[in-house]
């Protein structure tokens, strides 16, 4: 199993919000997580990554033979997960070249690998943008700084292209993309994290991003516990039923 | 003849290092003096040296029309202090691009005081701090408007940012305005490194001291983008900062 979840509780400043999440996801297969406003979608992805402030206080994660949660966030990182993010962060005064360029090598170095040259990473962020549909030259400019909602997204897939994870978690990154957005997004997930020895976990609140991105499983959560879980069928059940149906 | 040794009385000297001062005021008492002519001017790139204390006091003066722009790092590792006193003639024009940037029981100042003389100048004060440990930076702008400089265009921009919970930052931009059709706009502010930015680069797999330097660069470094053969002061300013990250 890659990711194996048991009887997951977090609290966020004290207050429950995972109420003994338990989930397990194999390599090559693509889970998504639904579920209403509120119900822990997010928490599970930030405790997964390891966001301060996200506490655990039941349960265990196991990412392949270790333990997620005994991790630093930049050690899973360089373990192979990565977290796409609901709301990207902006952090003026770094470029996105250069900000990528040292995440990638501290990821390397990590493994052991070696860094890439500077000719090496130009080129694969290059190669990278220009599949997601984004303009190379935005990639000079401080991360996130003055993008819009959709060009966030697209720039998290293309980080995430650029790290080639092998467990991506990815937090509503539908949010806020048009229809063509959302296509050429649904094909960077596939083309990125489709792969026998790869897995993800896509949160979502809608069923349309399911449409590009076919998942394997659909789980749904609700008050920070999974409800109910099925095949894809699920989610086209939820888009007709709502969320208070498939959660009684 | 040399200038009185100052005392913490004077407000320029509040923040001051006297102990540290005193030895070396000698060379200092008079300030060192740079005339930039009516129409000509002058870039200057301020790199600090190795020494544990580090004091600069400059007076610039600009002719009608004439341009300076300073950029300074301030990074001693005991006592640091970066003195600019300048004055502006007609249509003349000042920027100064600096940072303080130390740990430990550094004490870093910039002090400076700019003074419109004539019409329609200008002048920028982009100022930065990172200090960690129990380090204090402190930046004293005055800016004086003389009664006949209308059209007067100043900015001072100071920003700080506090690593630990022993340093400290003292921000106070002055305006002294005798004229009555100016612009002269004043900001501080002093903080501490943002959660979300650290939790984003840790995410991405760089390690808490490196998320932090990176981050610290993105506040500093933009200051010396324009700085001619830029690279020494950069490469400083980054190894300053790592140092503290």
């Amino acid at each position: 199993m890659m990711l194996k979840i048991d009887n997951l509780h977090a609290t966020v400043a004290e207050k429950p919000i995972l109420n003994g999440v338990s989930l397990a996801v194999p390599a090559g297969e693509v889970h998504a997580i639904m579920g209403p406003n509120g119900s822990g979608k997010s928490t599970l992805a930030y405790v997964l990554a390891g966001r301060p402030g996200y506490e655990v206080s039941e349960g265990s994660v196991r990412f392949e033979a270790r333990d997620l949660l005994a991790m630093e966030p930049h050690e899973r990182a360089a373990a192979g997960l990565f977290l796409g993010f609901q709301y990207p962060v902006e952090i003026p005064g770094v470029s996105m070249l250069q900000f990528l360029r040292e995440s990638l090598n501290a990821q390397r170095r990590a493994r052991g690998e070696d860094e890439l040259s500077g000719a090496e990473f130009i080129r694969l962020a290059r190669e990278q943008a220009t599949a997601l549909g984004m303009d190379v030259e935005m990639l000079k400019r401080s991360v996130n700084v003055g993008f819009s909602g959709g060009e966030k997204k697209r720039s998290e897939m293309v980080q995430m292209g650029i790290m080639g994870p092998r467990f991506a978690v990815l937090d509503e990154t539908d949010s806020g993309l048009d229809i063509d957005a959302l296509r050429t997004v649904g094909a960077g997930i596939n083309r990125i994290m489709r792969a026998p020895d790869k897995a993800v976990l896509l949160i979502t609140h809608y069923q349309r991003l399911l449409d590009y991105v076919k998942p394997d499983k659909v789980h749904v959560l609700s008050r920070g516990k999974i409800v109910r879980s099925g095949g894809p069928e699920l989610a086209h059940e939820l888009e007709l039923e709502g969320y208070a149906e498939a959660a009684a | 003849m040399s200038a009185p040794f100052p005392t913490r009385k004077q407000e320029q000297w509040r923040y001051a290092d006297l102990e540290a001062l005193q030895p070396i005021w000698e060379q200092l008492a008079e300030p060192e003096s740079i005339a930039v002519l009516p129409g000509q001017s002058v870039e200057q790139v301020w790199v600090p040296g190795t020494d544990e204390v580090q004091v600069r006091r400059v007076q610039l003066v600009l002719g009608e029309g004439a341009k300076a722009r300073i950029f300074a790092l301030n990074t001693a590792a005991h006592y640091g202090r970066i003195e600019l006193g300048v004055t502006l003639a007609d249509d003349a024009d000042f920027e100064l691009f600096g940072a303080n940037i130390g740990g430990g029981s550094s004490n870093l100042e910039i002090v400076t005081n700019v003074r419109h003389d004539g019409q329609r100048g200008r002048s920028r004060q982009t100022v930065r701090s990172v200090l960690g440990g129990k380090a204090v930076g402190t930046y004293l702008g005055k800016v004086e408007v003389a009664r006949d400089a209308q059209k007067t265009d100043a900015e001072q921009s100071v920003k700080a940012l506090l690593l630990d919970r022993g340093a400290m930052a003292n921000c106070k931009p002055e305006l002294e305005i005798f004229a009555d059709d100016v612009k002269c706009a004043h900001g501080a502010s002093v903080g501490e490194l943002d959660a979300d930015q650290l939790f984003y680069a840790m995410s991405r797999a760089l390690d808490p001291a490196t998320a932090r330097a990176l981050l610290l660069e993105g506040f500093v470094m933009g200051l010396w983008d324009d700085a001619p053969a830029g690279e020494p002061i950069r490469d400083l300013a980054r190894a300053a900062l790592r140092a503290i990250a």
